[in-house]
């Protein structure tokens, strides 16, 4: 059966991990290649690597991280953050890179996806999406890397979700703003919602603060994987106690 | 142990030359024919659409050497999918090497999400020194649109909506539909049964 994913992401600024509240006061949480060993060794189902100033600062990440990177990792990662052509997504994959995802540029250039989707098959195509719920409607914003420079695009998110997929992105990746960081648990309405409109794989961000977090999103959202950040960079999480605990429940998950 | 990764143009060949470097193994990407036909081991790896690797397999005369290839051979992904005599990605239908009888079309998932993505459950169908110290539901990672049925060729399956082949084999031709290079202890095992063939 297919498991159930657990991805620790790691938010890279400057060549170190970093962590925001509401993606804000970043803080230094360690290196690239020992979080990544880290998280493989207690568990981790696979690894998302997100250079949360690439876009804002018109920057691209580094392929020299990313095949160190895949050097020394044996489960599945992907990389975000500024890749904004074909050719900058290539880069990334042939310096192994399991998947690229796109978020502010998706938005910018809707064609993109489609264009990266043809060229290097929609499996390795991941959209992210960065949500806010106003007024009960679910609204999606871009360049949320820097408090300063983030925008409302005028899109719902439902909406954007079936663009998304239609154009050939191959799994979503969905942050519900309002949740990251404060440990309050998943959003599990609008996981919900966009589920039902999501024909690809679907994963939930921003949110997460203890175990039961995981077991309600996999069980009301039914949600692919799981993504989150703090609790597994402070260990308020362990991530063969959570894997334990959910597998315990009867949640299909790789131990 | 001479072990040559054939390029066939697609994305991410390095991460398979960096799993057989965790087993102290050195590889050689290339696409000429000569180095391939004298390498003791050889890798078949792609990912993404098939007619596009098809044409640049063809655009670099790799057909017939692949064909006469006799020593062991491990297609990855699109590169075991492309053993297989036809493949069809929606309405394109596309030839493989044809050393395996056989046909890849759209895996169906039924009501699950598609593409196919994530860790998976191996169960034996059939025994070979591939699988040695793999045991059934142990987990590799599978990340595909694309699928062979269960067939004469296939040594492992997987579900997923439908059952489909995880591992085949036919004669010294044998591949993977899931990524061993990013299934962790199995899918290092199966490289590292791989290399221990015998030629």
């Amino acid at each position: 059966m297919l498991a159930r994913r657990i991805i620790p992401c790691l938010d890279v600024r400057e060549g170190r991990v970093v962590k925001g509240v509401q993606f804000k006061n970043h803080e230094d949480v360690g290196g690239i290649l020992d979080l990544a060993l880290r998280y493989r060794d207690a568990g981790a189902d696979e690894l998302v690597f997100y250079d949360i100033t690439a876009s804002v600062d018109n920057r691209s990440v580094s392929p020299d991280w990313v095949k160190k990177v895949s050097e020394v990792l044996d489960i599945p990662f992907c990389v975000a953050g500024g890749i904004k052509t074909v050719e900058a997504a290539g880069a990334r994959l042939a310096a192994g890179a399991d998947k690229i995802s796109i978020n502010s540029p998706a938005l910018m250039n809707p064609e993109l996806i489609t264009e990266m989707s043809d060229a290097f098959g929609q499996q390795c195509i991941v959209v992210g999406i960065d949500s806010f719920e106003d007024g009960g409607t679910y609204r999606v914003r871009s360049h949320t890397g820097d408090p300063n420079k983030q925008r409302e695009t005028g899109r719902e998110t439902l909406a954007w979700v079936k663009e998304a997929c239609q154009r050939g992105a191959g799994e979503i990746v969905l942050n519900c703003m309002n949740q990251d960081g404060v440990r309050k648990g998943y959003d599990i309405r609008q996981l919900a919602a966009v589920r039902e409109v999501c024909p690809v794989p679907l994963i939930a961000s921003g949110g997460a603060g203890e175990i039961k977090h995981f077991k309600d999103v996999f069980e009301q959202a039914n949600v692919d994987g799981a993504l989150a950040a703090s609790v597994f960079h402070k260990n308020i999480i362990p991530i063969p106690t959570l894997k334990s605990d959910l597998s315990k429940s009867g949640i299909a998950i790789r131990l | 142990m001479s072990l040559i990764i054939i390029d066939t143009g697609c994305a991410n060949l390095s991460s398979v030359a960096f799993a057989f470097g965790r087993l102290g193994v050195e590889s050689e990407i290339t696409a000429e024919a000569d180095r391939i036909k004298q390498a003791e081991r050889v890798i078949l790896p792609g990912v993404g659409s098939a007619p596009y690797a098809m044409q640049k397999i063809r655009n670099r005369n790799l057909v017939p050497v692949v064909r006469g290839l006799k020593q062991p051979v491990l297609g990855i992904c699109l590169g075991m999918q492309l053993l297989f005599d036809t493949l069809e990605e929606g309405d394109q239908r596309v030839e493989g090497f044809g050393v395996v009888k056989g046909h890849v079309g759209t895996l169906e998932t039924l009501e699950k999400p598609s593409p196919h993505m994530g860790w998976n459950t191996l169960k034996t169908v059939k025994e070979d020194s591939l699988l040695k110290g793999i045991k059934d539901n142990e987990y590799a990672y599978f990340v595909h649109s694309f699928a062979s049925p269960v067939g004469d060729y296939t040594l492992m399956k997987c579900d997923y909506g439908t059952s489909f082949s995880a591992i085949i084999r036919q004669d010294n031709f044998r591949g993977c539909q899931f990524h061993p290079e990013r299934s962790s202890a199995t899918g290092s095992r199966i490289l590292k049964n791989f290399l221990d063939l015998p030629a």
